[in-house]
């Protein structure tokens, strides 16, 4: 029972430099997931043009009726998010704990180049590491 | 006394309420895009004008339902994205929430759309969108004067809905 089905990370022009799957039904191929992650980050921006108020910064969930997706932007425009299951508590932390590897394995290592897609054994191994950790503090709840 | 279909009222932007609103502004579009109903009830900020405003809203919405049927995790057979859906295929979202609002919404199987946005505190709101919808059907779809496809130009609905969507806690 996974209760995150994906992550995605997308840098500050929209285009997809992470994608990792966990286990769902509705995988998506390369383009697929590239295509989403654009349209993402286009609706972003849309929904400011929409805002009754002043100051929007950008969606932060949307739930739809089979899952629910958490969106986190840092000050630099690169956004995270997370599909899971509707209902799912503590993804912003997990986003935040997501947002601090990045800045660790990825911008850190100096042999990788911005705005292209990430490549890190380490980032990964943390990550995962980082997902199963908190399934199992979620479920020991 | 009561009529219905107050000719020479136009429909938006009104007079806005007491203060005690939390809904900012509801929209209603029918399928074919057509915005039967606008009306705001507390919006400081105007970014465009209201044709635009409307289009851009139901664009905001087609897009974000191809999304999320595309994205599904639970379904494995998906069309393409951009594919139009009709009203209940496809998983569909039913709210969005930014820092400085929450968007509902809801699509009826006739295709009527129903937008309430609120402020972003607001919890799930969808049986006060099934609400609307129980006074358009009353007011506005049993108005033999209405003419389906064309902008809602009822001052009961108005009036009900404004005296409801005050009472959303």
């Amino acid at each position: 029972m996974a209760a995150i089905y994906s992550i995605y990370i997308i840098d500050k022009s929209g285009g997809l430099i992470f994608y990792k799957d966990y286990g769902s039904k509705g995988r998506m191929d390369t383009n697929d997931s590239l295509r989403v992650a654009s349209l993402w980050h286009s609706m972003d921006a849309i929904s400011h043009q929409l805002s009754p108020t002043t100051g929007c910064s950008g969606i932060e969930l949307l739930e739809a009726d089979t899952f629910d997706l958490h969106c986190f932007q840092s000050l630099t425009g690169t956004k995270f998010f997370v599909v899971c299951e509707p209902g799912t508590q503590c993804m912003d932390a997990l986003l935040k704990v997501i947002y601090e590897l990045c800045t660790d394995y990825v911008l850190k290592n100096p042999f990788y180049e911005m705005e292209m897609p990430i490549r890190c054994e380490l980032f990964d191994i943390n990550l995962t590491q980082a997902l199963l950790k908190d399934r199992v503090v979620l479920l020991g709840r | 006394m009561q009529f219905f279909g107050g000719s020479e009222i136009s429909p938006s932007p009104s007079v806005p309420t007491t203060t005690g609103n939390n809904a900012h502004m509801i929209y209603v579009f029918n399928r074919n895009g057509v915005c039967l109903l606008y009306r705001e009830w507390n919006r400081p900020l105007h970014t465009l004008n209201p044709q635009q405003d409307h289009k851009l809203m139901f664009g905001l919405l087609f897009s974000l339902k191809s999304l999320t049927a595309k994205m599904d995790p639970t379904s494995a057979e998906k069309g393409n994205l951009g594919v139009p859906q009709l009203p209940g295929q496809g998983c569909s979202f039913h709210s969005f929430r930014t820092n400085t609002y929450k968007l509902s919404f809801m699509e009826t199987p006739s295709g009527i759309k129903f937008i309430l946005v609120t402020n972003p505190r607001s919890g799930d709101l969808r049986e006060t969108l099934m609400y609307i919808y129980n006074l358009y059907v009353e007011y506005v779809a049993k108005n033999p004067l209405y003419t389906p496809g064309t902008p809602i130009r009822c001052e009961l609905f108005n009036t009900a809905l404004d005296q409801y969507v005050r009472s959303i806690p």
